[in-house]
This record gives C-alpha cells, structure tokens and sequence, in this order.
C-alpha cells in the first residue's frame, strides 16, 4: 500500500545518506524508555516502550519475510502482499482499516525491505486498541479477492514505473545491485522485476502469506503514551488465538567473495551523468561493521570530506554521498556516489571518489573526526527520541538481527571505534576488486 | 499519505525541487491543522526591538529546537533578479566576519547539532536543533549568521553554480518540471509562478550588492518571529538573547507590492514530451489565500476529494477501483497572497486521458452534490483528531508556533481550530466546491510520452 511519500518499501534514494548513525538518530540513549518485551505461547514476540510524553503511540508489527525470501520467478511478491493486506478480510472491507485509522485521527501505513515487512499506525494512545484488533485480523483472515489482486498488480507496476523506471538514479543503483550480487536474492530489487510482477496470481500470494504471515515470524512494537501490562492483556485477547505458521526454511543462499571489478553502464534519458561504487561489507554484528560506518560518517555531512573536497575544491561533483547500512540480516555494499556537475566529467569524479577512499588507507583519520562521528551518533540519540515512531523502528531494526538489545552492543562498538580501525577497514574491503561500478550516461539532452 | 505524512519516514528527494519547497509551504500550513485534548503552553513576548518570541518548555529530553522565521521571500526581489530570496539564505552559512564556511559547519556538526537556514514561498526560516549542554554554542553560531553574514565572492559563485546545476538535474525530474509549468500558467508574473531558486539567468543577474541590500532591508528584528521550545525556561531564553541577538538592531520594512492575478479565462493545456513510462500530470487552478474564512470549510472538502489519502475520492476511484496510479491527490496550498488548487496523478501513458477524465468528474460531482454525513464525519475527525500527533516532537511545535504567529492565527489557534473545523456543514462543503473547484477553466501540464499518451 503506502503512497508515494507515505512509506512504500524503502527505497534507496541515491542523495540520501542512511548509515547506522543515521538511523540511530532515534536510540534511546539518556533517559532511556524501558522496554518490556513479552512472548506468546503461540511464538508472537511483543515490545513495549512507555513514552508518555504526548498522548500518542505507535503501533507496530514487523513480518520476518522480503524480498530475500522470494521463491524464483516471483520477485516483488513481498511487496505487493503488503499491498494486499490493506484489501480486507472477510469482517473489514478493503481499506476500511485505513479509514478506520484516519477517523480516529491517526496514518497507518508500511513498508517493505529487503528482510522485513513492517505495518505501522500513528494514533492517539486511546485509540490504539484499534491496531491490536484489526492487525490481529488480518494476519489471519485476509481475503486476497481475485479482482483486488489484478487491481493492486496493476498499482505497483505503476509504482515501479514512478520510481524505478521514470528514475534514472534509481536505476542504475538496480543495475549496480543486481551486477554486485550473483547468487544472493538481494540481487533483485524489493518491488520486483516487472515481468516477474506481472505473473504474481491470488494462488502465489496466498501461499506466500500462509508461509509467513503467522505470529511466530512476526514482533510487535508499541511506543508512546501506553501502558505495558493492560496493552499485553488486550495483544494476548487478540492475537493469542492464532496458530503458529509452518517450518520455515532458511535463507542459505551465501555471495561468493567477488574476484575482480565489475562494471555496468547505463544509457538513459537524464540530465546528467551519475557515478555509483559499491563494495561488499559486512553487516553488524561483524567487530568490523562499527568502523565502516564511522568511515561512512567521516565522508559525509556538509563539514564531511566528500562535500569539502569532491563538491566545494575540486568541484568535479554536484553532490556526492557515501552511505552503508550494516543492519541487514546478510551482508550488503557501502555505496559511495554523486552528481557530475554541468560540464564536468564522469571519470574525474570517478577517480576523485578513489581517492578520497585511498587517502583514508593510507593515512587514518584525525582524533577530531572520529569523535565528530561519535559526537553526532550521541547527539542524535538524544534527539531522536522525540519521536515515538523512530524510537519503534529502532527496536525493529535490531530485533530482525536477532534480538534488539544489540542496539546497545552497538553503541558500544561504536564509542570504541579508533582512527586506525578506519583506516583497516577501508584496506581491507575497499579495494578494486571488491567493487561494481556504474555509470549513468545521460541521452535525450 | 502524500501531503499529510509528518510521522511517516520521508522520502528525500535531490536537490532544489519546487515541490518540496511547495510541500514545506504546505506541510507547515498543514501544521495548523490540529487541537482539542491537547494544548501548547506557549508564552509569547514582543521584544523591545520588535521581535516576536514565542516560548514553550518541554523537559523531557535535554534537547532545544530553535525556529526562526524572518519575512522575507520571493515576493520581495525583484523578479530579473528572482532567486534572492534564496540565494541570501543559502549563504548565511557560508561565511561571517569570524567565521568561515568550513568553521560553520564543522562546528555545528562537531557536537552533533543542526544548523540549516533557507526560503519558502512566503518566509524564510533558519533553523537550530542542540543537546541542552551545547545550547551556547549552538546560539553564538545561530546569532554569528543572522548578524554577520559577509557573503564572500567566492561563496556566490560556488553556491550560484551548485544552484544551477541542481536545477538542471531536476529537470529529470517529471514532477519537478510539471509543477514549475504549472506555477508558471497560473501565476504568471507574479512571484508565486516562478521557482523559489530562480532559474539560471535571473541567478547570474544577482550580485553581492543586491544580496547585502536583501539581507540588510529584511531580516530585521522587527519583522521577524522566534520559537525556542525545549528544556530551556523562558528565563533562560531571554539571557541568550541579550547576550547574542541584542546588536540586532530594527528597521524599516518595505511593504510588499505584488501583480495582481487574472486568473484563467479558458482551460490552458501544456504538453512536455519525454521518453517516459508514465505521463505525470497536475491539472488545477488558483486556490485562496491563507487568510480566507473559507479555508476551513475548504480544508474538509479537500479532505473529501484527494487530500485525505485512501479516504479520499480520487484515491479510491483512481487507485483503488481502477488500479490506474501508484498516487492521486488534491491540494490546497494557501498562502500568504494567494493559493493553488492542484490535483496531481502518475499513471502509465495510454491512461492519462483516462485518469483525467476521472478527475474533472470528480470535480464536478463535489459541485453538484453535497458529500454524506459519513464522508463530512471521517474527514473532521481526522483533521481535529490528528492534532496530538501532528505535533509531536519539539522541532514540530517550533515550527507550528512560528507559522501560526505569521499567519496571524493567535496563539490559542491549537485550541480554536477543532471548533473552525466542527462548524463546517454539508452545505459549506457545496458551497466551497462550488465557489473554489472549477472544471472548465483550469490548466493541465501534462509530462508523457506525448504520443502514447494520445496529447
């Protein structure tokens, strides 16, 4: 579901800078809210966060299933079941969930990742006994109506056309993906190939939602003006009755160390050319995944060295980001990427990005910018815990790691960061032959 | 839901888009749309120097979220020279007396703070976000580029060049370039029918003389509105003040003089070929401005027709019945002299006739019917009950006190707006539809593959 600027599956937005840092722009540090964490008989995992700051909660739940679990030939399947579970069950109509949320002065949406599915409602905290019953419903009673099936088919394939195929910077991190993986299913992106999409049927869905739509795939998480133990008592009413799902058989799938550069080109109507590298890294809990993404920092941000050196002295980029996620369940890339600035060249913002990336093998960082880094991770722990919602994705975050009390453990990796660690870790895996290129090159004036 | 999305995760886009600058517009008008249950205490003081300070304390987290908002916009450059507005923001960061680019930014981003100024359609903000603990520093940098901006050549001209090269990549962008046309057919001369950014010509046009003359005839004490929300007393506030913001000194203030808009006199249709999959498409007319009694009633039958997401009419048809786009919406963006009344639609090629033809029968059936008891009770529910969340955090409080004082709204308008709100009636919706939403004179920009779209 999720309208363009209301969730949808995360796209990556080639000008935007996610690492780690940025995403625990939201953890509870100072003052931390307690988490209650419950289990259900039934294998539901369930997390609780008393905010009482305003008279607004969060409600949240997060399916173990993406686009890493798509059977062959069905990519996008994911994505387009969370589109369905806003088409109704037998006793709430298509969209009446939605309705019934924003009546109540709430949003709801969701979204869909590479590991995860999460369905999300804002409310007022009175109101929040609504996500509990509805949420309970449909993880159990969807409908999955032929028509609504061919209708919302045809919505994502829109979507797709928006934002992948009318994007020109969208596309070619497709291609730069798809090139740097192999073997891995992160090699298809989550919305799907189109003719893939296009033969997704009720048949697919409703497998795939009996597969992994079952309480034990699946964590709640509440934050904001509640309170634990009478929230548990209604989750336990509501939800307690589900039965487990089936087995799950894990991913095996494992991308083969790469043995040499790879690159790929892409012609398409654009305004100007586009540069993208990405290296394979590991994710957290790796001891290594800290320091990437102090590395990351250390490239960013407008005192960072890639708007320094690449966009305001050498002026052979328009913008240029570096960003690494390392909470994903496999391992992933750091890209490192920009904007060849009118009249500029390709190559030479090409070669500056190396260098940026050599100079930090060859000598490590100053004192002062990984305590920067560490010093903007702080901070923004603080601040963001002003909103309830990113206090909730956090939790997410590290719970589909396994378990969210690593987000303390990964706190703590990152205070310990030392400049030499950075410059380790930029020897170690980035290096040439470590990395996929690609080019955008602009047709159509 | 596009355009009512303040607690979902954002989706950033590149670079000087004029939606988003309209949506920022948009999204703190939208701001002003909350109340009951909950109120703002908020405390608010006219200084000495004429400044409006606006106050509230909130002590659940060592953080303090400063707005400020100075009015000047692109309503006061002129327009060979559009873009001052802008480009006068984009360089208060850039270099004071004492301080140089790099100092500024690696000083604010050393203890982690947020430091950001730049123009909207009708104001301009600079915003500063610290810890507690960094709140000094945090203010000598927030008051050394208000008070001492230098504008150095060099800085002028990287900024220039980064403006116009953003510019030239949002060209890419088939949203961006629909809605510069659209401003374009609507407004006309008027500043609100260009981009905030300017384009490249008027860009160059503009020196170091006219951005010194910008800064120092505007941002004025005297016409200009802070918020300081966060653990911090007003006590506290008042001593930063002194002691950072009082060589602050006031000024006279032209008064703004603007064309006047004829408005449309027949449909207007604008066609832009691209190779593209989809045809991106905004049809809609001049809306009203922000002081209009009717925007409340305005605001709910919005709500009805596109605004309120997959409660909406378009949604539904469009999207949910027919399949036919990934997003449909309508708005009403008002502001200060003026609004926009825009319906806005991604659709594959082959079912862009299709799409609007939905579209303006949906117009008219807002006209010609009054909506159900249903429709007007879910869309007040949703636009008084909202309130609580809208205005969550403290950077959001900042912002909606500083808006609601430009506006002129008063400071209770969190407590007013639910009554605005429950006092619109069915027949006020027709009226409203009748009077605002016209589907014969309006314009169509329409961004396709011309030939698969049938244009």
């Amino acid at each position: 579901m999720a309208t363009r600027h209301g969730g949808g599956f995360i796209r990556r937005v080639a000008s935007l800078y996610i690492s780690l840092l940025a995403l625990l722009l939201c953890l509870p540090l100072a003052a931390s809210a307690e988490v209650k964490e419950y289990r259900l008989d039934n294998g539901l995992k369930v997390l609780i966060a008393e905010d009482h700051k305003a008279p607004v909660a969060t409600f949240q739940i997060w399916y173990r299933v993406g686009s890493r679990n798509e059977p062959a030939g069905k990519t996008g399947i994911s994505h387009l079941l969370e589109h369905m579970m806003f088409k109704g069950t037998p006793e709430y109509g298509s969209k009446v969930f939605s309705r019934l949320v924003q009546k109540n002065g709430g949003i709801d949406n969701a979204y869909t990742t590479r590991d995860y599915t999460a369905y999300y409602q804002v409310l007022a905290s009175d109101r929040i006994g609504l996500s509990v019953r509805l949420e309970a419903d449909r993880m159990e009673n969807l409908l999955l109506a032929p028509a609504d099936v061919r209708d919302e088919r045809s919505v994502v394939m829109e979507e797709r056309r928006m934002r992948y195929e009318d994007d020109p910077q969208s596309s070619l991190y497709e291609e730069v993906v798809a090139a740097a993986f192999k073997v891995h299913p992160y090699h298809n992106p989550v919305i799907g190939w189109m003719s893939e999409l296009a033969s997704i049927g009720r048949q697919d869905l409703l497998r795939y939602y009996k597969r992994f739509y079952s309480p034990d795939n699946a964590v709640i998480i509440v934050a904001g003006d509640v309170k634990a133990d009478e929230l548990i008592r209604e989750i336990r009413e509501s939800f307690g009755g589900i039965p487990r799902g089936p087995e799950k058989e894990p991913v095996t799938s494992e991308e083969p160390p790469q043995k040499g550069e790879k690159r790929v080109y892409l012609r398409k109507e654009a305004k100007l050319p586009y540069v993208m590298a990405a290296y394979h890294v590991p994710g957290f809990p790796d001891g290594d995944s800290a320091a990437i993404d102090v590395l990351a920092s250390i490239l960013s941000g407008k005192s960072g060295r890639l708007y320094r050196n690449l966009v305001r002295d050498k002026k052979v980029a328009l913008n240029a980001y570096a960003s690494y996620s390392g909470l994903n369940v496999d391992p992933y890339l750091f890209f490192i990427e920009g904007t060849v600035p009118p009249g500029g060249d390709a190559g030479d913002l090409e070669k500056a990005l190396y260098e940026e990336i050599d100079r930090l093998k060859e000598t490590p960082p100053s004192e002062r910018e990984v305590q920067k880094a560490k010093n903007q991770m702080e901070a923004a722990f603080i601040m963001g815990q002003d909103s309830i919602s990113f206090q909730a994705r956090v939790l997410g975050v590290f719970e589909m790691l396994g378990d969210w009390r690593l987000k303390d453990r990964y706190i703590e990796a990152i205070r310990g960061v030392t400049p030499e660690d950075v410059q380790r870790v930029a020897r170690k895996y980035f290096t040439r032959e470590n990395r996929t290129v690609g080019i955008l090159i602009p047709e159509g004036g | 839901m596009r355009r009512m999305r303040s607690a979902a995760p954002s989706i950033p886009d590149r670079g000087q888009s004029v939606l988003l600058l309209a949506l920022a517009v948009f999204m703190a008008v939208l701001l002003i749309g909350c109340a009951q249950v909950w109120a703002i205490e908020a405390r608010r003081e006219v200084r000495p120097d004429g400044l409006v300070l606006l106050h509230a304390e909130k002590n659940n987290l060592p953080i303090v979220e400063v707005t400020l908002l100075v009015k000047a916009s692109p309503s006061d450059e002129p327009p060979e020279k559009a873009g001052l507005a802008n480009l006068v923001a984009e360089l208060l960061p850039e270099g004071t007396k004492t301080r140089t680019s790099e100092q500024i930014s690696e000083e604010i981003e050393f203890v982690g703070g947020g430091l950001d100024a730049s123009a909207g359609r009708d104001y301009t903000t600079i915003t500063l976000s610290v810890l507690k603990k960094d709140i000094d520093k945090g203010f000598e940098l927030f008051s050394d580029i208000l008070l001492n901006p230098v504008f150095p050549e060099d800085e002028i001209s990287r900024k220039k060049e980064l403006i116009k090269g953003g510019l030239r990549q949002s060209e890419e962008d088939p949203e961006f370039v629909a809605q510069r046309e659209f401003r374009k057919a609507l407004y006309g001369p008027h500043p609100y029918g260009r981009l905030i950014s300017g384009s490249p010509s008027t860009i160059d046009a503009i020196g170091r003389d006219d951005l010194l003359w910008f800064y120092r005839t505007f941002y004025r004490p005297n016409n200009s509105i802070l918020a300081v929300v966060g653990d911090i007393s007003y006590e506290e506030v008042e001593a930063l003040l002194d002691r950072y913001l009082s060589g602050w000194k006031p000024g006279v203030v032209p008064e703004v003089e603007l064309p006047a808009t004829p408005g449309l006199k027949e449909k207007v249709e604008i066609t832009i070929d691209r190779s593209l999959t989809q045809a991106s498409m905004l049809l809609g007319h001049l809306g009203i401005k922000r002081s209009n009694p009717d925007y409340y009633a305005v605001s709910v039958m919005n709500y009805i027709l596109g605004g309120g997401g997959f409660a909406s009419r378009l949604m539904s048809r469009i999207r949910d019945d027919m399949g036919l786009a990934y997003d449909v919406y309508s708005s009403f963006d008002s502001g200060m002299y003026g609004g926009i009344f825009e319906v806005g639609v991604q659709t594959k090629n082959k079912s862009a006739k299709t799409v609007i033809g939905v579209i303006l029968d949906e117009l008219e059936r807002m006209r010609r019917e009054p909506v159900t008891d249903a429709e007007l009770g879910d869309a007040k529910a949703f636009l008084t009950g909202s309130f609580p969340r809208r205005l969550d955090t403290m950077k959001k409080i900042a912002a909606f006190l500083t808006v609601t004082e430009f506006y002129g709204l008063g400071i209770d308008y969190d407590r007013k707006y639910p009554q605005y709100i429950d006092s619109v009636t069915k027949e006020d919706v027709l009226s409203v539809a009748r009077k605002y939403l016209d589907p014969e004179r309006y314009v169509l920009v329409v961004v396709a593959d011309l030939k698969k779209a049938g244009f």
